[in-house]
């Protein structure tokens, strides 16, 4: 072999070793370390570092849900499976926080119930009948009907009901969010797919303003507020608000609305049903707000369903779990036999 | 004293950011916070003292003897920058995950930064005596804090400046760098190279 060869073996060799050796003895010295969650966690993620988080990159997302400022389901690539994943990591439940979202409209008032001020002949966009002196709807806050939210949603779970109102269809609707973008008066939310109360209004003018313009707008006479047993009704800017954290979808404000503003799919109303399973402890007396739970100590309780308003308060009390929430009409059939 | 003006010469005179037009990329990308960017010209000062003062030796202990210098320089250079570029790594990493952190991926791009390798040529190019090349090293990598920190205070000071829309961002960057880079060329005769 020549002579180069051999000195340029020996010579980056013996660098490469020499190096190689002291970066491997000052890794020991130096080493840092990690929350073996942060590994695991990391592991689960799908690694495209994408950023779709708001996170700089997998790694970012990791620590952040690590130090608790990330919820688990942070990964909006990963979907359900990687929450679940990491919610093992983490020791807690994807619950509430991985619940599907879907598009609710905050607006009521359809072509039988707000009136117009003005006739509009233009092209048959909201956006474009918006960018008109607002539009030809009588309330500045309602929903204009022409249906652009229908014509964007990629999944047709947007169709325009006979009254000129949007319907999202909750089984189809993805929460992509591309309505709530694109509606020029911001009348869409996403809310998970549990919520079942919500306001479908929008104006914050006063009471009698609201009046003059639509007939199932919040007109801000706060009955809501007063009536619901859970604090969950707020009140902002002349307008009934939910709550969404502390709503028990128990829709007693939308039978108090005296307008209709707050909608909810009321026939569908749960309603508690104490099974055999009930020792008779008494706990979920004390918590129902409504005093619809009957029955004496040590004796198996009854629910009036009259009174019940299916807030699932005495469902999570229960010790036993012995308390079951269905749906009003299942809940009949379940009283007569 | 041969040494001391050599200090000097490389920090103002011949800046290897603004006289040689070395390491932009650091200056640069670095150059939006000052405390971040005078992290990085002490993360990177380290970096090239060690690196110069180990190219010497290597340059002159190992290649010359052995007749290799002309073309395992490079690689050699490299293979020291990067260890060293590792070592710099992991102690910011231990001592201050903050500027571990804020230095993000600038901090191992420090091994593809060319003021380092540039500087490891030049001490084998000009062949300084060891004691020269200590100086020459830590005086480039002095006029590298000093550079990206100027640039640092510039450009913050620079956000409440009224800076025309096309100009803004790395157009405007740019203009500043020539502009310090015009600034530093009245050093040039201060000492003479």
């Amino acid at each position: 072999m020549d002579k180069t060869m051999i000195v340029s073996l020996l010579s980056m060799g013996g660098m490469g070793a020499f190096f190689g050796l002291f970066l491997a003895y000052a890794s020991k010295k130096f080493a840092i370390e990690t929350d073996p969650r942060l590994d695991a966690i990391n592991e689960a993620l799908p690694g495209a570092n994408c950023g779709a988080c708001g996170f700089p990159g997998c790694s970012g997302l990791a620590e952040a849900i690590v130090s608790g400022n990330a919820p688990v389901d942070g990964c909006p690539v990963g979907g359900e499976e990687v929450a679940k994943k990491i919610a093992k990591i983490m020791g807690v439940e994807a619950g509430e926080a991985g619940e599907r979202k879907v598009a609710r409209l905050l607006c009521r008032g359809g072509k039988a119930e707000a009136v117009n001020r003005a006739e509009y002949k233009g092209v048959m966009d909201c956006r474009a009948a918006q960018a008109v002196n607002g539009g030809p709807k009588g309330c500045k806050y309602g929903c204009l009907g022409f249906g652009t939210c229908a014509e964007v949603c990629p999944f047709g779970a947007i169709t325009m009901n006979e009254n000129n109102l949007p319907v999202v269809d909750i089984d189809k609707c993805t929460g992509c969010g591309k309505c709530v973008e694109v509606c020029p008066r911001g009348l869409f939310i996403l809310t998970g797919v549990s919520r079942e109360v919500h306001v479908g209004c929008k104006s914050q003018e006063k009471g009698k303003d609201v009046k003059k313009v639509c007939s199932v707008g919040c007109i801000g006479c706060k009955i809501c507020v007063k009536a619901c047993p859970f604090g969950a009704m707020e009140f902002e800017n002349n307008l009934a608000k939910v709550n969404y954290e502390k709503c028990t979808n128990c829709m007693v404000c939308v039978e108090k609305c005296p307008t209709g503003a707050i909608y909810s799919a009321f026939p569908n109303r749960k309603k508690a049903h104490i099974t055999e399973d009930c020792v008779g402890c008494g706990a979920c007396k004390k918590v129902c707000p409504v005093d619809a739970i009957e029955g004496e100590i040590k004796k198996l309780h009854v629910v009036n369903v009259e009174k019940c308003i299916g807030c699932s308060k005495c469902a999570e009390r229960c010790p036993k779990d012995a308390i079951e929430m269905i749906r009003e009409t299942e809940a009949e059939k379940a009283a007569c036999c | 004293m041969e040494a001391l003006l050599l200090f000097i010469g490389s920090v103002l005179v011949n800046n290897f950011v603004l006289a040689r037009f070395l390491g932009i990329c650091p200056f640069l990308g670095v150059s939006k916070k000052v405390e971040t960017a005078f992290s990085m010209g002490i993360a990177t000062t380290f970096v090239m003292t060690l690196s110069g003062v180990a190219s010497w030796l290597i340059q002159n202990y190992i290649l010359v003897p052995f007749g290799a210098e002309r073309f395992l320089q490079y690689v050699a250079f490299i293979l020291v920058i990067a260890s060293l570029v590792q070592l710099v790594e992991m102690v910011i990493q231990k001592t201050s995950p903050a500027l571990y952190q804020a230095l993000g991926i600038f901090l191992p791009l420090i091994t593809t930064n060319c003021a380092i390798l540039g500087l490891a040529l030049l001490i084998a190019i000009k062949q300084y005596s060891f004691i020269e090349s200590i100086a020459f090293s830590f005086g480039a990598g002095a006029g590298f804090t000093l550079a990206i920190t100027m640039m640092a205070g510039i450009r913050e000071e620079l956000q409440f400046a009224d800076v025309p829309k096309p100009l803004q961002g790395a157009a405007i960057t740019l203009i500043i760098a020539g502009l310090m880079s015009m600034a530093f060329m009245g050093f040039s005769g201060l000492i003479p190279m």
